[in-house]
């Protein structure tokens, strides 16, 4: 942390013997240039809450999913029924009704779902799962930085990449967890928000306030502030028209994906985005095909729909991964909601994603095959994902670094 | 305790006079407390003033730092240590026309009902053409008390930090709405009930015995409802307290949604929330099944309806009546409401509890990561005192740690605390509307809306990101530019006069006002001229990326129009806000130095 603020007010010093600004922003914005293969963007959407992973990938096949889920569970997909039902994707599992947006990716060959993948660590608090999800050292608290950053930190250099403010930002109103440490990341709320509001020399005196002085966090974050906001305004991110007629909710998840495609084709160098949505922790009438998740779900497929087709063609060098702390019980609780469990569900999405399959060994729901005799078992650890995308899709050499401790066993073979 | 033969030695040799003089009597502190207490402060007696009212209040007013000299920091802490003694009739006045203080949520409730709920009993659906123009009358003043509940809830926190003379307990008041948070939009409900919380919950116990905090807290219809304590209720397969009666009082009034007899059951929600964030902390010691035994003992602890008052009701046929084991203690079969109020003993009075609240309390006032010493004795008077808070936050906030150089100024604000030392520093009068609020929600921090329990982040490095300080500096500017409500350098007590002086001297006025009476040389040089090296090179490089045809925005829409918060959907994170990002007016001089101290680096400090 503190030593990317040191690089930036050396380079500070730089300037002022009279070196170029290019150069000042080539050095200020990282030793560490990213390698990557050229315009690889992966984006993280983070389900925030323990999304209900049994309802959103559902096991239709399983008897005892019915037998757990009384009152909730998705029914099966009924032929040329209407599309109150799982929409069926291999005959075992099948899609909420609600991601219907999501089922043209599908049958495309983009979407690719994880089944019982999560985080080993037994902790069914949030905050925790979260935590362990986005630093990507399970049970380990004292881990600093999120793995997303490290990826950013520790994946080599390439001179001729540009070096960019915006190589990974974060659609939120504080830097998630993810993206801490010491590689730059920016985060925001929306990019017309992202503007220094005062006029004429007062913005310079401003700036230089943030340039002199301590190499502190506070002038650290502040100079990079005002590289970035300089570099967006030369984008010129206002005028904004999807492309491929691509209809994004009005959400605040699905602006800020929006956003996120701006970005993108804006040419700003983003490499790494980041967008979370909350609701998912419910613990009280989730409902079915309907109700309060279903209502999630409608916003989520239809704004994840949206940025795939506005992104067109780039999807080709674009990941989509979805994640959430944890699954939740397999049992539906006393009202009509389910508690905290173990292993969940992700989507991975993408041009060159191995789709239409669902990934992962599916451990069974019989109460001697559910973890602690009450979750979804997980098979598959959650920094297999992470690690197969950074290597297949980022082009990562190696993923020590980004994890460590962690060997993946065998390779899902989503990519590559 | 090893070291303690030092620490006397060292309260020998140094005697009375290293203290600054300005000891008040510790009558009844143990010797450990004693001897910790009078190790020398580090900091100046200037900047002791500065740092008491930079951390014990919500930001000095014009004033205070000469108010507090004359009494004497340590009396004036222990004066802010007892709030009673205090006399806040200013403060009372200004809330007295506050209609959610004076009644109780539950009358709120019957008064306004949610408009929502209002239009499903019309039957309406959602279609407001259908309906009687009765029935729309009292939908159109539902939405009115809604927006009145919301507006003293969120308004009203910002008022009190502006006006009570009780600082600290406010300040405290913060910290526990933040260590037992809330969320204003959990459901249509939540919000009628904060006004209870805060007022009757919450501030009357921020330095009082955490076990009664506790239980308040447990107790209050917030808590209960924010994390579904109020539903739960016996498993099935377990012995209740009582047959379920026929017809089966709470939840069948609407106010709580109605329970599926065949599947109501056990919510752990609270349980959980109850060991790992309100007392033990997560590494406190405590099992699943711990989690599990606190969440049964709990069952029954739910909320009347409103047509019956609304309050806490312990509801004797919900109760699991078996035994529970929780951590290590037995709690016997066939009984009540005891079963929860021993859990909330048990838990209270935990070595980990007095531990995790004495770190989070360090953090708050000393800084983030506050030496191991200061947090055992703290977590040593917690235990002594039975949890008197009274007496944990006075070993903390008159310790030498507290007054070392390494914590003065060494805290990141966070958003409400931004804005409500500028508004204190420029004497601002408290705004009735929304929009202060809502700028404290555009910095990051909207008000009783933390959505998960954990609260607001304690660590300054979650507050530091690109936008964060962008959304800070733009503060700045709008305050520098009489934008932000009540508050502006125009209307800033002295202004003319300060405006007349030359320009140091309004330098050392805002630097007195809004940074403590210190700033580092870069800072002074750069509000005293726009000669500085540093403004060439900025200069340069803004002509470099110099924008390419960018939109300018209408500078009609420049002024803060938030929407009152739209109903999301169910658990959607909170609404977008309508405000605009466009330049504000050139600011000159006195104004100009305002907005450029607000969003300097050192602002961000306390």
């Amino acid at each position: 942390m503190h030593r990317r603020y040191f690089l930036k007010s050396g380079a500070i010093a730089l300037v002022t013997m009279g070196l170029s600004p290019s150069l000042l922003r080539r050095t200020a914005i990282g030793m560490q240039l990213p390698a990557g293969q050229k315009g690889k963007v992966l984006i993280c959407l983070f389900q925030r809450g323990a999304a209900d992973a049994l309802n959103i990938v559902v096991p239709h096949g399983e008897r005892t999913y019915y037998q757990l889920r009384p009152n909730i569970a998705i029914p099966q997909p009924l032929s040329g029924q209407g599309t109150k039902a799982a929409l069926d994707l291999d005959g075992f599992f099948g899609l909420h009704p609600s991601l219907a947006p999501l089922m043209p990716l599908w049958d495309r060959g983009l979407l690719a779902p994880i089944h019982a993948v999560g985080s080993p660590s037994t902790t069914r608090s949030h905050f925790d799962a979260q935590d362990y999800m986005e630093s990507g050292t399970p049970d380990m608290k004292g881990t600093t930085d999120g793995w997303l950053n490290r990826y950013l930190a520790t994946s080599g250099t390439c001179e001729e990449c540009k070096v960019t403010p915006f190589r990974a930002v974060a659609m939120t109103p504080q830097t998630p967890r993810i993206l801490e440490g010491a590689a730059p990341a920016v985060a925001m709320n929306s990019l017309e928000e992202f503007a220094v509001r005062s006029a004429g020399d007062q913005t310079a005196r401003l700036e230089a306030l943030y340039r002199a002085g301590s190499a502190d966090l506070i002038h650290g974050t502040g100079a990079e502030m005002f590289e970035a906001v300089k570099m967006l305004r030369s984008a010129n991110p206002q005028q904004y028209q999807p492309d491929n007629g691509a209809n994004y909710p009005g959400s605040q998840f699905g602006q800020r994906l929006k956003q996120i495609a701006q970005l993108i084709k804006s040419g700003v160098g983003l490499e790494v985005a980041f967008a979370d949505v909350g609701g998912w922790d419910t613990h009280v009438n989730q409902g079915g095909v309907q109700g309060q998740l279903a209502q999630r779900l409608d916003d989520f497929a239809l704004s994840i729909a949206a940025l795939a087709g506005d992104l067109g063609d780039r999807m080709e060098n674009v990941v989509i991964l979805t994640m959430s702390e944890f699954g939740r019980m397999a049992r539906q609780n006393g009202n009509g909601g389910t508690d905290h469990g173990h292993a969940g569900a992700m989507f991975v999405i993408g041009g060159a994603v191995h789709g239409k399959k669902v990934y992962g060994k599916w451990p069974g729901l019989a109460p001697e095959q559910l973890y602690e005799g009450r979750d979804l078992a997980l098979t598959t650890d959650f920094r297999s994902v992470y690690a197969e995308i950074a290597t297949r899709h980022m082009g990562a050499a190696k993923t020590d670094a980004m994890f460590p401790g962690f060997t993946a066993t065998s390779r899902l073979g989503l990519l590559g | 305790m090893p070291g303690l033969g030092r620490l006397f030695f060292s309260a020998a040799l140094l005697g009375g006079a290293a203290c600054n003089g300005r000891s008040s009597p510790r009558i009844g502190l143990a010797p450990e407390t004693l001897a910790a207490a009078s190790l020398p402060r580090e900091q100046t007696a200037d900047q002791q003033v500065a740092h008491v009212l930079s951390r014990l209040t919500f930001g000095a007013r014009p004033g205070d730092a000469a108010r507090v000299r004359e009494t004497g920091v340590d009396n004036w802490i222990d004066r802010q240590l007892h709030p009673e003694r205090i006399d806040d009739s200013a403060a009372s006045r200004y809330f007295a026309g506050f209609e959610s203080y004076s009644s109780s949520g539950a009358d709120m409730l019957r008064k306004y009902p949610p408009p929502n709920q209002l239009l499903n009993r019309f039957g309406a659906r959602g279609d407001g053409s259908k309906l009687s123009p009765a029935d729309s009358a009292l939908v159109q003043q539902s939405t009115m008390g809604v927006r009145k509940i919301t507006t003293e809830a969120q308004a009203g926190r910002v008022a009190r930090a502006l006006l009570t003379e009780r600082q600290l307990q406010e300040v405290m008041t913060d910290f526990w709405l933040n260590h037992f948070t809330v969320y204003i939009q959990k459901n249509a409900e939540e919000r009628y009930l904060l006004a209870d919380y805060e007022n009757r919950a919450i501030r009357p116990n921020a330095l009082g015995k955490f076990r009664t905090l506790l239980e308040a807290v447990a107790k209050s219809p917030a808590m209960l409802t924010y994390l579904d304590n109020a539903l739960s209720q016996a498993d099935s397969n377990r012995p209740r307290l009582e047959a379920a009666p026929h017809r089966s009082g709470v939840g069948r009034f609407g106010f709580l949604p109605p329970q599926n007899k065949r599947t109501a059951g056990l919510n752990e929600n609270y349980g959980r929330e109850l060991l790992e964030l309100h007392t033990l902390g997560v590494d406190g010691g405590y099992t699943q099944q711990d989690v599990i035994n606190v969440a049964r003992a709990l069952t029954g602890w739910t909320v009347e309806p409103p047509q019956l008052g609304g309050g806490f009701h312990f509801a004797a046929a919900r109760h699991d009546a078996g035994e529970k084991l929780v951590l290590g203690h037995t709690l016997k079969p066939g009984r009540g409401i005891e079963d929860g109020e021993d859990v909330l003993d048990i838990v209270s009075r935990h070595p980990s509890t007095a531990r995790y609240i004495s770190l989070k309390l360090a953090r708050r006032f000393v800084n983030d990561t506050p030496p191991q010493e200061l947090v055992d004795r703290a977590a040593e008077t917690f235990r002594r005192t039975d949890g008197d808070m009274r007496e944990v936050v006075r070993t903390i906030v008159t310790s030498p740690e507290f007054f070392a150089r390494g914590a003065y100024k060494s805290k990141v604000k966070s958003p409400f605390e931004v804005v409500t030392s500028a508004l204190r520093a420029l004497g601002a009068q408290p705004d009735s509307t929304l929009r202060t609020a809502q700028l404290i929600a555009t910095l990051g921090q909207p008000i009783y809306g933390h959505q998960s329990p954990n609260g607001w982040p304690e660590i300054g490095s979650e507050w530091m990101n690109t936008g964060a300080i962008l959304n800070r500096i733009n503060f700045g500017t709008m305050v520098g530019a009489g934008r932000v409500p009540g508050a502006s350098s125009a209307a800033w007590r002295g202004a003319d006069w300060l405006g007349s002086l030359p320009l140091e001297q309004q330098v050392d006025g805002v630097v007195a006002a809004l940074l403590g009476g210190e700033a580092s040389s870069d800072t002074r040089a750069i509000l005293m001229s726009g000669e500085n090296p540093f403004l060439k090179t900025a200069a340069a490089l803004d002509a470099a990326v110099a924008p390419k045809g960018a939109t300018t925005v209408d500078p009609d829409s420049t002024t803060m129009m938030i929407d009152p918060p739209r109903r999301p959907l169910a658990g959607a994170p909170s609404p977008r806000r309508n405000a605009a990002f466009g330049p504000l007016p050139r600011l000159q001089g006195l104004a100009e130095l305002v907005g450029l101290a607000i969003g300097s680096p050192e602002f961000q400090r306390r």
